[in-house]
This record gives C-alpha cells, sequence and structure tokens, in this order.
C-alpha cells in the first residue's frame, strides 16, 4: 500500500529534520521525505495513496522501546505477544525488546525462535528478543549468547533478577564482546535490598512496608561500571531509578567510558514513592518509585545526555495479583500506552525538546541494539508515529490494549496521545 | 457527636477529638466493666467477625470479649498464612464474611495495609487489630487510656518507647496517638531497630537507655520478636538484655511516679526483669483491663456510625 503523510511535523534527528514535510510510503519503505516551504499549501492529489493529513501534528520515527515484557510463553494471562505489541503500536512504538524472564526462559534459541514466530505470525510491531545473560536466570552459568544471537536476539540480559554474582557477570561482559551486543543489568543488591517492596525512607517506616534504599541499586550500577571498565562490555544499565545512579552514570562518562549506556522510565520521571502511600499496588515496581529529589535528578539525566533512553518496562500483571495484599503483589507497571504521554508531558513543561525525546525514545534504543530504525530516511523501513500535541488523553486503563491495566497513571490527563502508528508501511489509527 | 468513618484503620487518621471522644467513651465502659453484671445492651443483634490472619490469643479474647459484652454475636476465624497463599483471595474471604452477616470485622495480618485495602471494598466496619509492622490502633488507645488514668494528663509528658521500633505495629500507632495528644516521645533501642527517619516526626532517639529514660514519665516497653535473632538486628539476647533490658536500676532513671508499661506477652529476661514487670511501677495488667474498655468504646462509636 502506498501511503502520504502530508504536513505534518517531522522531527529526525538523524537526518537533521525539524520542520513540515511531506513524506511518501510505498512497498514498506520510506520512498521520499520533502521539505515543506509552504505548509498552507496543500498537496496535489495522489491517486493510489492513502493520504493522512498530520497538519498540526508530530511525525516522529517509530519509538522503540528497549525494555518490555510480552509474558509470552508463560504468563499468557499476563500478556501475549499479540496483545503486547498491539498495546505497543497503540503506544506509538514500532519495535519492542522483550526481557526474558518468562517461563521457559528465553536462555536457548528454540525459546527465542518461538518467540519470533509468534511475533512474525501475530505481531503489530517489530520484536527483538533479549535472551538471558545466565541459564535459567539463576546467575550460575552463561546462556548461549552466540546461538541465541543466531537466533535473533539483540541483548543479553537477566532483568528482574540481578546477577549477584560478579565474576559471573565479568564473564558476561567479557564474552559478549565477541558479538558486540550489550549487557543490559538489573542493578540491585538482593542482600541490601532486604526483601523490600517500596522506596526506603520515612514513608516505608510510617506505612511499615519493607524499604530498599536507594544504594541497593547505586552499589550495583557502580559496581557493573567498573565491571565495563575492567572488560570493555557493553554495559546498558536498566531503569535506573535515584539520583545517586544518575551521578554514578554521568561520572562514568565523563571518565570517557562510550560502552556505558543507561535508561530511565516515565514512571521514574513522573511520580515519587507518595504513589504508595494508599498501598496503590499499582505504583508497586522495582526498583521502587523514589523521591523528588530523585525525580529531579533522573530529568537532569536526561536532559545532560547521562540517561541515553526512555524505555518503559512494561510489565503487565493480572488484576487479581495486584488486588490485595501489597507485601504479596507483584512489581510491574503496564506502561507501554501512557509512556508517550508522560514523556510529552516534560516536553509541554519545557523540560525535553521533541528532539531530545526522539533520541530518547527512537534514535539511541536503535543504536543500543543496532535494530535499524530511528529515523524516516529514503529507503529505510516505513516506521513512523503521529503524534497531536494537541489532543489531551484521559488514561484509561480499562481500554488499554494491553491486558495489563496495572498503572498507577489511571486517570492523568496527558497533554498528548499517538494518533497512527505505521509500521512496516502498515497504518494502525484509532480515529 | 461521632467518629467520622465507619472503619478504625489507624492512629494516623485520626484527629485529636476523635481520640477524645474514644477514650470518654472508654472510660464510661470502664466504669460498666466494674459492676457486677458486665454488659449492656447497646449492639445487640449486630455481629462481630475476628478475622485474623496471624495467631493472636491476647489481642482476639479482648476483641471478642469487648463485642460480647455489648451484646454482639461474635465469630472467630483464623486463617493460616500457609492457607492464604493456595486459597482464596482476601478480598474474596472478606467479602464472604460480609455476606454472612458481619457488622464489625477485627482483621489482624501478617501484611501492612490490609484493613486499609478492605475497608473502602466493605459494608462492615473495619477495625484493624493489628496489620503488618504498620499500626495497632487499639492497643495505642488503650496505653493513652491507661496512662491518663495513671497521671491524669497525656499532654506535657516524657514517654520513652524501648525496642525494636521498626517492626513495631505498636510502636507506630504510639508514636502517632502521643504526639497527637501533646506529649514528648522518645525512641531507645538498638540503631539497628530503630529507624533514623522517625526523628524527622519530632522525637528523639537514643540507642543509650541509661541516658533516653532520665525522668521520664513513662517507659513503654515493645516485645523483642523472637524471630529478629539471627537476622543481624542484634548478635544475642544476652547483649541485648545488657544494652535495653529494663531493669529496676534503670527504671529508677525515670521520675520518681513514672509507671512502665508492657503490650504483652513479655519476654522475661530479654526485654524486662520480672521485678520490674511485677515491680510497683508496672501498670501492665491494667492495660489488659483497659483494653476491654477500649475496644468496647472502638466497637460502640463506630456502631453509632453505622446507624
Amino acid at each position: 500500500m502506498k501511503v502520504f503523510i502530508q504536513n505534518g511535523h517531522l522531527v529526525d534527528p538523524r537526518q537533521g529534520i525539524d520542520g513540515i514535510c511531506d513524506i511518501y510510503i510505498e512497498g514498506g519503505r520510506i520512498q521520499k521525505v520533502r521539505k515543506k516551504k509552504n505548509p498552507a499549501v496543500r498537496s496535489a492529489r495522489l491517486p493510489g495513496y492513502r493520504v493522512i493529513d498530520a497538519a498540526g501534528m508530530y511525525v516522529l520515527p517509530g519509538l522503540i522501546d528497549l525494555h518490555v515484557h510480552l509474558r509470552e510463553p508463560g504468563y499468557e494471562y499476563k500478556e501475549t505477544i499479540r496483545t503486547g505489541t498491539e498495546a505497543a503500536a497503540r503506544g506509538g512504538f514500532t519495535a519492542v525488546c522483550c526481557m526474558p524472564n518468562t517461563r521457559p526462559v528465553n536462555d536457548n534459541a528454540s525459546v527465542t525462535e518461538f518467540i519470533l514466530s509468534r511475533a512474525r505470525n501475530e505481531g503489530t510491531c517489530t520484536v527483538l528478543p533479549i535472551g538471558a545473560i545466565s541459564k535459567g536466570q539463576k546467575g550460575e552459568e552463561l546462556a548461549e549468547f552466540t546461538l541465541m544471537h543466531e537466533a535473533g536476539c539483540v541483548a543479553f540480559s537477566d532483568d528482574g533478577r540481578p546477577v549477584m554474582d560478579s565474576l559471573l557477570m565479568r564473564r558476561a561482559l567479557e564474552y559478549s564482546r565477541v558479538h558486540d551486543l550489550p549487557i543490559i543489568s538489573h542493578c540491585e543488591d538482593l542482600a541490601l535490598a532486604g526483601g523490600g517492596v517500596m522506596n526506603e525512607g520515612l514513608l516505608s517506616v510510617t506505612l511499615g512496608l519493607r524499604g530498599i534504599p536507594a544504594q541497593a541499586e547505586e552499589i550495583m550500577v557502580s559496581r557493573d561500571i567498573s565491571l565495563a571498565e575492567l572488560t570493555g562490555g557493553r554495559l546498558h544499565i536498566a531503569h535506573v531509578s535515584t539520583a545517586g545512579s544518575v551521578a554514578a552514570v554521568r561520572a562514568a562518562k565523563k571518565r570517557g567510558l562510550a560502552a556505558v549506556t543507561a535508561e530511565t522510565c516515565p514512571h521514574y520521571f513522573s511520580i515519587t514513592e507518595e504513589a504508595v502511600r494508599e498501598y496503590d499496588a499499582n505504583a508497586k515496581v522495582n526498583p521502587p518509585l523514589r523521591r523528588k529529589t530523585d525525580v529531579e535528578a533522573i530529568r537532569e539525566g536526561l536532559l545532560d545526555g547521562t540517561i541515553d533512553v526512555i524505555a518503559t518496562d512494561h510489565a503487565p500483571h493480572h488484576r487479581d495479583e495486584k488486588e490485595g495484599e501489597f507485601d504479596l503483589a507483584p512489581s510491574g507497571i503496564s506502561g507501554l500506552e501512557t509512556a508517550v504521554g508522560l514523556a510529552m508531558k516534560l516536553v509541554a513543561n519545557g523540560m525535553l525538546s521533541m528532539t531530545t525525546l526522539v533520541e530518547k525514545m527512537a534514535v539511541n534504543p536503535a543504536r543500543i541494539v543496532g535494530s535499524g530504525g530511528g529515523t524516516v530516511a529514503p529507503g529505510t523501513d516505513a516506521d513512523l508515529v503521529i503524534i497531536d500535541p494537541r489532543r489531551e488523553y484521559r488514561v484509561d486503563a480499562e481500554k488499554f490494549a494491553s491486558k495489563g491495566r496495572n498503572t498507577p497513571f489511571g486517570g492523568w490527563v496527558l497533554p498528548a496521545v499517538p494518533v497512527a502508528t505505521i509500521w512496516k508501511g502498515k497504518v494502525y489509527s484509532w480515529e | 457527636m461521632g467518629l467520622k468513618t465507619k472503619d478504625l484503620v489507624g492512629i494516623k487518621g485520626l484527629d485529636r477529638d476523635d481520640i477524645e471522644l474514644i477514650l470518654e467513651t472508654a472510660s464510661g465502659f470502664k466504669d460498666v466493666l466494674g459492676r457486677d453484671i458486665k454488659k449492656v445492651p447497646a449492639l445487640r443483634g449486630k455481629t462481630t467477625v475476628n478475622l485474623f490472619y496471624e495467631p493472636s490469643t491476647r489481642t482476639r479474647t479482648s476483641f471478642e470479649l469487648a463485642a460480647k459484652r455489648l451484646s454482639t454475636d461474635v465469630i472467630n476465624i483464623s486463617v493460616s498464612t500457609s492457607s492464604i497463599v493456595k486459597g482464596e483471595t482476601l478480598q474474596d474471604t472478606a467479602l464472604t464474611v460480609q455476606a454472612l452477616g458481619a457488622d464489625f470485622i477485627i482483621v489482624r495480618h501478617a501484611c501492612s495495609g490490609v484493613p486499609h485495602f478492605l475497608a473502602p471494598r466493605l459494608k462492615a466496619s473495619v477495625v484493624n487489630a493489628g496489620d503488618g509492622t504498620n499500626e495497632h490502633p487499639t492497643q495505642a488507645l488503650l496505653d493513652l487510656f491507661t496512662i491518663r488514668e495513671k497521671r491524669g494528663k497525656i499532654e506535657g509528658l516524657d514517654v520513652a518507647i524501648v525496642g525494636d521500633i521498626l517492626h513495631s505495629r505498636v510502636a507506630k500507632s504510639n508514636i502517632y496517638a502521643l504526639k497527637k495528644l501533646g506529649a514528648r516521645v522518645r525512641l531507645i533501642g538498638p540503631p539497628t531497630l530503630v529507624p533514623r527517619e522517625l526523628g524527622e516526626l519530632g522525637v528523639e532517639i537514643y540507642s543509650d537507655m541509661d541516658r533516653g529514660l532520665e525522668d521520664v514519665d513513662i517507659i513503654m516497653m515493645l516485645r523483642i520478636q523472637m524471630e529478629r535473632q539471627g537476622k543481624g538486628f542484634f548478635p544475642s539476647t544476652v547483649e541485648y538484655f545488657r544494652n535495653w533490658g529494663l531493669t529496676k536500676n534503670r527504671a529508677d532513671r525515670a521520675k520518681k511516679d513514672a509507671v512502665v508499661m508492657h503490650p504483652g506477652p513479655m519476654n522475661r529476661g530479654v526485654e524486662i526483669a520480672s521485678d520490674v514487670a511485677d515491680g510497683k511501677r508496672s501498670v501492665i495488667l491494667d492495660q489488659v483491663t483497659n483494653g476491654l474498655a477500649v475496644r468496647m468504646a472502638v466497637l460502640y462509636l463506630l456502631g453509632g456510625v453505622r446507624g
């Protein structure tokens, strides 16, 4: 199908474009991008094209989420590859990297192949699997990086579980150099975290909930940066939640450690631990929501380039699991369908530019996992998202495409919403 | 005049007027308890369910008696922790109990926040009988009642709370309650069990018990949970007693007329020496009696809200 997007405001830092453009799509690829000198002029009718009028809207390269949990295989009651990729498309993502903590764990090529075959048959965006660092995510011996890479894995992580054994982490960072793939680290000193369920501080004490100190994250961030320095391996730090972690990554980059990158998630730059005050398990997430000073430091880190990526850590859970005792509820937020709106809130408040948003949500993720995409350059896959910045979006979890309705943002009004996502030339729109 | 909510989930949500009202009402019920016939028909025809997810003898018995003295029917349900893991959800159990006609659900649970979760989901009045390490509001209310009974006032008193503050729901509720009524609070214990953050609430924190007890009006001891041993909070019960056990000599550092309280059950020789527990300062058994009056007051007042 041929698609013509006219008069949209294209923000494509890789091509140096930030202005009104017409975009021609054919055969699933970008055919032509033409800057408009006079946007008031409507383009001539194009026979055979589906025309999308994007006047007043942003057109961005399709967003790429480095951190999602699609739950399939094994936890289909929480999410499937079909519903997860649909949620991704709704959220403006044309590619998602899925974490390996499925059942069975994605620690070998056959599980990777299963995920990719499901994605081919049922997916509505590109699925880029992340293989486990260790067999069974047990933190004992390395999984088969080469075989998983050949099957399609783009990075390795034991996400959900930290690699507590420093020697194993060293080996992972060394061995992954064979394919120049990143190790994505879930930084948490489990012993120090002490079975905690929220941020440690006055609030955790007065709620009677076990706290996780910021240091449980920061110690491991520092350890992994040291190991990256030791090994020359590529380290990507997942879900940064504390001011101390931001400072550690900033210092590492200042020392010239180009192989260290970091991500944060919308909830860490949007809300604080106050969200759990009424024992709302939808705000239970790991690492936990922190304090205002941390939120500010993370925004600062996004601004100054310390944090390279905004990822969702989309972690859908079943309603029954989140309704009940806070201590017993699993951690995680269903994040794919609120990420753009929350990031656009930073833009609306003048804390982030559209260019920076595209870098954090498309350009940098593509670079880190070497996936292609992140641009609307002619000849590349036609992966784009159209965002209407004039359309407020009221978050209603019951309307999520994701099976996971677990969000602390229910009822929030966000300043913008994706109105169409185009993946390999196919248009998904909700108008 | 009445309480503002149908539930009592914690002291945090009460204001000073609520607390005063409960104490005043309890005072009336204390008189009833001194009579030959200790029962009033105030809540006849109502049903109270003790829904206990943690073993308890004292608190459950106290609530049961309080409810019976108000003429409600009482059912005790003990849910063992192992069966919640594979059994029905908290919400389903609570709704089932309500469907059986419970007007008051007294809940104790090892997880903090359970009464807060249940209260808005139930029509029945939810009373927190201890949730995790969060609150135990009726214990704090009975402690206030006892302090006022013994010292005539609460405002301006110096109260030392000694022991495992971190894990103690009794301590938490007492801190909030005492601050609301204008007492000065000191927390004494090992730094591993006394969170520094509590200083932000305007309490003083001591690890030196001798200094902490100087000139206080009230010494409130907490039970050391034996399961905390071997978790690195303190090296041994012997060393614990050496540092934070209440001996007669230590108790004498407090004011001459200071009283010693303990929510029970006591670990004699671990947090409190027997001669102090049984000594003239001890008001530990008064606390138990007052607990009945206070719990009657709470049920009675919530019954009034429910109409």
